[in-house]
């Protein structure tokens, strides 16, 4: 009994001295639901940061990261408060997450808020989310739809398109992007003939592709999954003649839209949030060593969003979310150092000098208020029926 | 020319749709009716058994593609069929000698048929999944367009576009030639007078020395046709997906029902009537006026394309409220 009461407080005093500790941080992601596809490799891009910054013995003093997953289902926001609970009885300090909107609202608001954690999405696009009250504990590392709603706008303002239908998947994602979207044309002069919902998984769209073509418009504005509706709506508008021309957000841009139309669909535009520079090339190097995709979409923003996490918990010298929310822009931003994937154990040891640093990470990251991606959106054309590239904006 | 363009956009938009739309639905509800007027129960099994037949009819399609057979222009699925009615047709006759008979030697109330239908449906639909999957199949080959916009417009010089798809045309053929086989079977050979009898009166059928079994399987056998035609129409037109087979019950419903239960023409009649008032309610009439010297700032719509299904609901409530047997006098429900 003596010797194991002395091993306990030896081991107590070495770890005080050390001031090293165990940091958790989870990973809070949809890994099931109409989004299971996409979570391990998101999930995978965390884990590559913390892990990172886990093995260079560099953070707070020779501290250690575990990172947990739980699951937020997408769809069921009661579940995913719950599995966020439980992690934070855990002792979780921060959350790579929520994957989808809704849920994160709710997980923020119930769990988040009221523990003090502090959440950094990779994927949550929802404009609700930027005018949300968070006590500045949430960040995302992904754009918001609004901001995306507005260079469409300018794409399309600028190819010379003066009025557009609009047609989008009846949920958040997609009534939120259409509104964006449309204010934003309508603040450049253009008009909106229509802007109507589509439900996703019907046999026939016929009824709706005859609304639109009777609102009729320079093109046709496509807010919808590439999978679902937004193709049948498209094919609609292509067999009846009542579109040649149309504007594609994020949801309908893959492999599956030129297959599927091929020529029929050229000198259409095409918008998706995407990076180019040094970061990205680095991070696939990182990827393929761990052994996930780096292309899988916002996997390289779960990346950022667990470094982010860790290099503001090291700006401020703690592991207190308290403390750490307020350097998160301040890490994320110029001026300082820059700071691409898989440097972050320079990063860590530039913080701990006292020097700025920079974040750029795999997807160019630059934050705005309050708290979110700029983002980095790609323009592509349809030519010849292949998607090609045209710039970035 | 205005006039032109206002009556194309009208055929584009508004009459080939629905003129398929409702030849499916009319061929759904026949089988509806057939089985209501012979049988005595409302199917609920119908969609999800047209799904059935479907899928064996694509399978069989599939099957013929990998060993190079094509009808040129016309879809292989066509000369599928025969195999998927047959396949059809076994499984509704096993259904009939599992749960049906038993029923039926029992003399249960109709309602108990129906219950029991409903149950046929949830195992079908299960069947269908396990049998082909859950997702969209597009099984359509051969010419995609009789007419397309672009040479229509070329051709026309007209302003508006016109598109007639291969499969509405078939649609609309096979529909045709199948009522009219099904009249000609029920009217002139003996086994359609002797289902016909069967349906009057049992009883009276049985004393003429009627076999009530067989005709009870002639009359599985040509639903299961019917269905399958259906089915594999609809599924050409627009994509195969097993849950649309589940969704497609209530108009085909509402067709029966208001054409009323029992009567084929009926059937045929309800079938078109749901369809065009689906889509006429539902189109924005601003082109069409817009053509015919009526400009408008407003879209012209009655009701937003969401509430499609709704159109079914309405007339069909309007239809038992005001006249509960039907259009064409069917049975009472």
């Amino acid at each position: 009994m003596k010797k194991l009461l002395l091993a306990t407080a030896a081991t107590a005093l070495l770890a005080g001295a050390a001031g090293a500790e165990e940091v958790k941080l989870g990973m809070h992601l949809g890994f099931t639901g109409p989004l299971e596809s996409m979570a391990p490799d998101i999930a995978a891009g965390g884990e590559a940061a913390a892990k990172e910054v886990s093995d260079s013995g560099k953070f707070m003093d020779g501290s250690t990261v575990v990172t947990s997953r739980s699951d937020t289902t997408c769809t069921d926001a009661a579940a995913s408060v719950a599995a966020a609970e439980r992690q934070v009885a855990d002792g979780v300090k921060a959350m790579v997450g929520g994957q989808c909107s809704g849920e994160t609202i709710a997980v923020l608001e119930k769990v988040g808020i009221p523990n003090g954690v502090m959440m950094i999405s990779p994927s949550a696009t929802s404009p609700a989310l930027s005018t949300i009250e968070d006590n500045g504990l949430f960040f995302r590392t992904a754009p918001s739809d609004a901001r995306q709603g507005e260079v469409m706008a300018q794409l399309a303002k600028d190819q010379g398109i003066e009025s557009v239908a609009i047609t989008y998947t009846n949920n958040d994602y997609g009534k939120g992007l259409a509104d964006s979207f449309q204010a934003a044309f309508e603040k450049l002069g253009g008009q909106v003939t229509t802007s109507a919902a589509h439900d996703d998984g019907k046999a026939d769209y016929s009824a709706e592709v005859a609304a639109l073509a009777s609102a009729g418009g320079d093109a046709l504005a496509v807010v919808g999954y590439v999978d679902q509706g937004g193709s049948g709506i498209t094919r609609g508008a292509l067999d009846t003649g009542a579109f040649d021309k149309f504007i594609f957000p994020d949801g309908m841009i893959g492999d599956a839209l030129v297959e599927r139309f091929g020529t029929e669909i050229d000198g259409s535009i095409g918008i998706n949030p995407a990076a180019e520079g040094d970061g990205r090339a680095k991070f696939e190097e990182l990827a393929a060593a761990a052994g996930f995709d780096p292309s899988a979409p916002y996997s390289a923003e779960a990346y950022d969003a667990a470094a982010l996490i860790l290099l503001s918990m090291q700006a401020a010298k703690s592991a207190d979310p308290a403390a750490a929310k307020e350097k998160v822009m301040e890490v994320a931003n110029a001026p300082g150092e820059p700071v691409l994937p898989g440097e972050l154990a320079k990063g860590l040891e530039l913080l701990a000098a006292g020097t700025d640093i920079d974040y750029v990470g795999a997807s160019s990251v630059e934050l705005v208020e309050p708290g979110e991606s700029a983002g980095s959106f790609r323009e592509t054309t349809i030519t010849d029926g292949k998607l090609e590239v045209v710039g970035f904006h | 020319m205005d006039l032109l363009n206002a009556l194309v956009a009208f055929l584009n938009f508004v009459f080939i749709p629905a003129a398929a739309y409702g030849a499916q639905l009319a061929l759904g509800a026949l089988g509806v009716t057939l089985i209501y007027g012979i049988l005595r129960f409302s199917n609920f099994a119908h969609g999800d058994t047209m799904a059935f037949g479907t899928a064996i009819t694509i399978m069989a399609t599939w099957a013929l593609q990998a060993i190079g057979i094509s009808l040129g222009p016309i879809p292989t699925a066509l000369l599928a069929l025969p195999i998927g009615i047959a396949g059809c047709a076994l499984m509704v006759l096993g259904t009939d000698r599992i749960v049906y008979r038993f029923y039926r030697k029992k003399k249960s109330d109709p309602i108990i048929l129906v219950m029991a239908s409903v149950g046929v449906m949830f195992i079908m639909n299960g069947l269908t999944r396990i049998l082909i999957g859950v997702d969209e199949i597009r099984f359509d080959d051969g010419a995609r367009f009789v007419i397309d916009v672009r040479s229509f417009r070329e051709w026309s010089g007209l302003s508006e576009g016109l598109a007639l798809r291969t499969t509405q045309l078939i649609t609309v053929i096979v529909a045709v030639l199948v009522v009219w086989a099904l009249f000609w079977f029920l009217n002139r050979t003996k086994s359609g007078k002797a289902m016909r009898a069967y349906s009057d009166n049992e009883d009276l059928a049985l004393l003429s020395g009627i076999d009530p079994e067989q005709v009870v399987r002639l009359t599985w056998i040509i639903a299961a046709a019917l269905m399958t035609i259906a089915g594999t129409l609809y599924g050409l037109d627009k994509a195969f997906k097993p849950f649309n087979y589940f969704q497609i019950l209530l108009p085909i419903f509402a067709a029966a029902i208001v054409g009323g239960l029992g009567s084929p023409i009926g059937a045929i009649a309800g079938g078109f009537i749901v369809a065009f008032s689906e889509v006429a309610i539902t189109y924005p009439w601003k082109k069409v006026a817009g053509h015919l010297g009526f400009q408008s700032d407003g879209l012209l719509q009655l009701m937003s394309t969401e509430y499609k299904f709704a159109v079914s609901f309405v007339i069909l409530i309007i239809v038992l409220l005001f006249r509960p047997t039907g259009l064409f006098r069917g049975k009472s429900v």
